[in-house]
């Protein structure tokens, strides 16, 4: 299934190097994710892709479809922005749930409080 | 000429996106634990949503974007609900 729009040669220039690009830098994250040792290490690489691999294949999609309707089409952004907010929010939660669950597992946490609302069990 | 070019690229694009999904879904189906798995789950549903991304380009479609906007918004909250599970044992208080 080979086929594109039909675009002037500098605006095809612009849009195939920045798919290329945004599609490379994707592929250098998922393999540090695949290739580093440690979890905190592995939560690096990943965001590579959600930013600037993100970024250029937007940027390339934004450029395509406004030669395209010949207006300014930048309704992408929205995922850009979407996934810049949220990406930091979710690793930093994911973060703290494996600090905790290996501290868990090292025994640094021996005994929890009750939580709120809830009534320590009487055994 | 400038359409074929474009045309190659984008397929290129793909091809190296296929591979990125394939090394995301090893990391999820390897994980030595769970927080790795879901490390794993967050960079495919991101790479999924580059290919549809460019499968818009390439069919210079909208449907394509919508369908991106949603993964994106949904991914997310899984995400949220994931790591919240993996650190009390239960998604909402």
């Amino acid at each position: 299934m080979i086929q594109a729009p039909e675009l002037p040669l500098w605006g095809a220039l612009i849009v195939a190097l920045l798919l290329l690009l945004g599609a490379a830098i994707t592929l250098i994250g998922s393999i540090g994710l695949l290739r580093l040792r440690s979890f905190q290490q592995r939560m690096h690489a990943p965001t590579l892709g959600s930013t600037l691999g993100t970024g250029s294949i937007l940027l390339g999609s934004m450029i395509c479809f406004s030669l395209l309707q010949s207006r300014l089409a930048i309704h992408e952004i929205l995922v850009a922005l979407f996934l810049t907010l949220t990406t930091p929010v979710g690793f930093m939660l994911l973060a703290r749930a494996a600090l905790f669950r290996s501290r868990e597992r090292a025994g640094a946490i021996p005994d929890q409080p009750p939580r709120q609302g809830e009534t320590k069990r009487v055994e | 000429m400038s359409t074929m070019l474009l045309a190659w690229a984008i397929t290129a694009a793909q091809v190296i996106l296929g591979a990125a999904i394939a090394c995301s879904f090893w990391r999820l189906v390897q994980g030595p634990r769970a927080q790795d798995r879901v490390l794993g789950f967050d960079t495919l549903y991101v790479n999924v949503m580059l290919v549809i991304i460019t499968l818009g380009v390439q069919t210079g479609r909208m449907v394509y974007y919508e369908a991106a906007l949603v993964i994106a918004l949904l991914g997310f909250s899984t995400t949220v609900a994931l790591a919240k599970f993996l650190m009390r044992g239960e998604v909402i208080e």
